[in-house]
């Protein structure tokens, strides 16, 4: 039955974590913009400690995307402080064994707190991810890795933090192109891996945004997600690059979950101060009797719900086992593009209040652009989004 | 709990109206477009489904079905995108029959019901819309006094679908600040029916400008007694289903110029494979989904009963955006030819267009 009502559990998940943006990120949301790079501990302390009660449970489900949008609406820089497997863990859950689960996530809640990454990116690769030029080379009982990753979110924390983890991307044969590149599991602190430098960034000044180098970087050979094998022969077989994709599915309607929460924020910021002016928006009347601002709020409200909706029905889908690769991209491309348009609207409507380091409203301007552009830009969802509409191949539409 | 999936018994229904949309209506709309006139036979063909008679009670001769806003705005999207003309015209009866159903008093529903629930289809509309650029249906021209036993109405309308034809139409007209409706019987005094008009779009429809000049109709004619009804739920019942619609006609639209891009050979390969207009057909599909999952959510508080004037609104206006968006790029895609008649596009652009004008014109 078509629904939209969230169960007694969600609604508490939304109240809880809507707690912890108003108390916990919104009154350090300042700070950490304008110190980047300092080390939110209390955030860190007191959302692991919610984590590993259940109540911050931040998985792949409407449940913790719910839950998302509300600690991004706190704070999206500081929401990707908060410990937990992350995007590395995503990528175990896509294509790892049972086995490889319960030894890379199995104690994962206990203890310090911990962090998972994803590195994929590299200087000469962006969304191209089919060509990147890490290497994994066996030998032995090993795998040793070679290459740079720029880009990776949670990419300090995770490389050094004991207990943590970073999913490397790396062909493993260069000359099979897409079916040589495969995932492996770097523990943190391996010896090998190393963070070559903290990025400085327009928004989520918080998040720590890590070049790591892998230099002869050795892991265990069972620590590779997905089969050893490099299958050359069958034509369109590509599974290694297939898993990556897979994870994607997974992780981009979790993106567009924080790109709504931020999207959020400045509309409530504008609603709020409106109404403190006594404007009221009046819904139901015909477009010719409405102000331009009213026309612009309700634009922004209309594409706030639109992303809203498309990521609900995304993570849906996924919750029934049901292929999202379509509604995922639809859903990211949506929601990366819609926030990125209403905060930048919102400083626009509120002038110099918008404009203002006083208030949060300019912060979330830069914050909400990067929702357009990691975990797949929004022309690359375009073109994913393009494809499955055409029903065309990558090389039938490049 | 949050899902998207719609019950088997709505998925019948959504199938058999398919099936109608893409074997009745599609072999046909383009001749009703240039006729201006839908063949009666595909009407009825319409009317023996029962989608707007299976909603009406035992009590008043019908079989009694569930009446749900949800179910009614993907039927709607269905038969809209079979042809907007034809579903407007299928759906019309509606506009009279719901009203009366949800919020008539007792005499009105026994009185008025039981002719919908026949074999054959039963004109019946409704008068909403005022010729005046600055129309408003929370505050319309069209007034009613209240003189001795009878209602006084004095006004004009527009965009009255069938009102040639109908037996009773629903006029709605300002009072104390509001909005009601009053029923209006064929044949009553003062009612000026004029010629048919003539529009962009939506040709195959007639529809009608009214004059209502010191119509007098007996105070029990209005909707819901003393009680009075909710036009503002009605407003929202009739937002959702026009969104709906806009879905179809732009889904039609979208599936029509993704077909041809990919038949369609420029420089050597299909038109398809440029980005340029892969990525057209790429945001076309994103907001036509966006704007039925805002549709279902409006659809889905009004079966709840509750407020949903924000939804309904967010998601009509959306939608009237949108369903310009679309079609106007498929008319693009197909270059010279979608501005061709012998193609679809250009008929479902002047269609698309009208939804921002159309307020009140069906309803689910």
């Amino acid at each position: 039955m078509i629904d939209f009502e969230p169960t007694q559990e969600q609604r508490e998940a939304v109240d809880i974590a809507h707690k912890f943006a108003e108390e916990l990120f919104r009154p350090v949301s300042r700070h950490y913009d304008e110190h980047e790079h300092e080390n939110p501990g209390e955030v860190i302390d007191k959302t692991w400690g919610e984590r590993n009660k259940g109540t911050l449970a931040l998985g792949l489900d409407v449940t913790a995307c719910l839950r998302i949008e509300e600690l991004c609406w706190g704070d999206a820089g500081l929401f990707l402080c908060v410990p937990g497997p992350g995007l590395g863990g995503a990528a175990v859950f896509a294509s790892g064994t049972k086995e490889q689960l319960s030894r890379f996530l199995g104690d994962f809640n206990e203890g310090d707190p911990k962090w998972g990454a994803m590195a994929m990116t590299e200087p000469g690769c962006g969304s191209d991810t089919s060509a990147i030029t890490a290497t994994a080379t066996r030998d032995g009982d090993e795998w040793v890795l070679n290459g740079e990753k720029i880009f990776v979110t949670w990419g300090k924390r995770a490389a050094e933090s004991p207990g943590g983890l970073v999913v490397v991307w790396a062909t493993i044969d260069k000359s099979a192109g897409r079916a040589g590149m495969k995932s492996f599991v770097v523990p943190a602190g391996t010896p090998g891996m190393r963070v070559e430098k903290l990025e400085k960034k327009l928004g989520i000044r918080a998040s720590d945004t890590a070049t790591l180098i892998f230099d002869n970087c050795r892991i265990p050979f069972d620590n590779i997600l997905g089969s050893p094998e490099v299958k050359k022969a069958v034509k369109g077989e590509t599974k290694g690059f297939k898993g990556a994709m897979a994870t994607f599915d997974a992780t981009r309607p979790v993106v567009a979950a924080m790109a709504i929460g931020v999207g959020r924020a400045a509309l409530d910021f504008v609603k709020e101060t409106l109404q403190k002016q006594g404007i009221e928006i009046r819904y139901g009347v015909p477009r010719q009797k409405l102000t331009a601002l009213e026309c612009d709020i309700m634009e922004m409200e209309a594409n706030y719900k639109a992303a809203k909706l498309l990521t609900l029905r995304a993570l849906w889908m996924m919750s029934q086992l049901q292929p999202n690769n379509l509604e995922a991209s639809m859903a990211k491309a949506k929601a990366g593009l819609a926030v990125t348009k209403i905060t930048q609207k919102a400083v626009g409507i509120m002038g110099p209040l918008g404009y203002s380091r006083k208030h949060l409203l300019e912060k979330w301007m830069r914050d909400a652009k990067i929702n357009d552009i990691f975990e797949g830009t929004g022309q690359i969802n375009m073109l994913i989004v393009a494809r499955r509409v055409l029903d065309y191949s990558r090389d039938q539409l490049k | 709990m949050i899902s998207f999936s719609p019950t088997e018994e709505q998925q019948m229904i959504v199938s058999m109206a398919k099936q109608f949309a893409n074997d009745e209506m599609r072999k046909i709309y383009r001749q009703c477009d240039e006729d201006g006139a839908i063949p009666a036979g595909i009407i009825d063909t319409a009317w023996k489904m029962g989608l707007t008679s299976s909603v009406i009670p035992e009590a008043y001769g019908g079989p009694g079905g569930e009446r749900s806003v949800v179910t009614g705005s993907l039927i709607a999207e269905e038969l809209a995108w079979g042809d907007l003309s034809m579903a407007m015209h299928v759906l019309c009866p509606a506009l009279f029959a719901y009203p009366i159903l949800e919020m008539g008093t007792d005499t009105q529903r026994q009185k008025h019901l039981p002719v919908f629930c026949g074999e054959e289809y039963k004109a019946a509309t409704a008068a909403l819309i005022e010729p005046r650029f600055s129309f408003d249906p929370y505050s319309l021209s069209t007034n009613s006094r209240l003189d001795g036993s009878d209602y006084v109405l004095n006004g004009e309308k527009c965009y009255v679908p069938l009102a040639a034809d109908a037996d009773a139409l629903l006029v709605y007209a300002a009072e104390d600040g509001g909005s009601q409706a009053f029923i209006v019987e064929k044949g009553t005094k003062g009612v000026e029916v004029s010629e048919r008009e003539r529009n962009m779009g939506i040709k195959a429809l007639a529809t009608y400008e009214i004059a209502l000049k010191d119509c007098r109709i007996p105070k029990e004619n209005r909707l819901g007694g003393e009680m009075g009804s909710d036009f503002c739920r009605i407003m929202n019942c009739s937002r959702a289903a026009l969104s709906a619609m806009a879905v179809g006609v732009a889904r039609a639209a979208m599936e029509y110029s993704r077909d041809y891009a990919k038949e369609r050979v420029a420089f050597g390969e299909p038109v398809g494979s440029r980005q340029a207009v892969a990525f057209m057909l790429a945001e076309m599909a994103i907001e036509i989904d966006a704007t039925r999952l805002m549709t279902w959510e409006a659809a889905w508080k009004l079966d709840r009963k509750d407020d949903a004037t924000k939804e309904a609104a967010l998601a009509k206006a959306y939608a009237d955006d949108m369903v310009l968006m679309v079609t106007d790029r498929a008319v693009q895609i197909l270059g010279g030819h979608g501005y061709v008649r012998e193609h679809p596009v250009e008929l479902w652009l002047r269609n698309g267009r009208g939804f921002s004008a159309f307020d009140g014109m069906a309803i689910v």
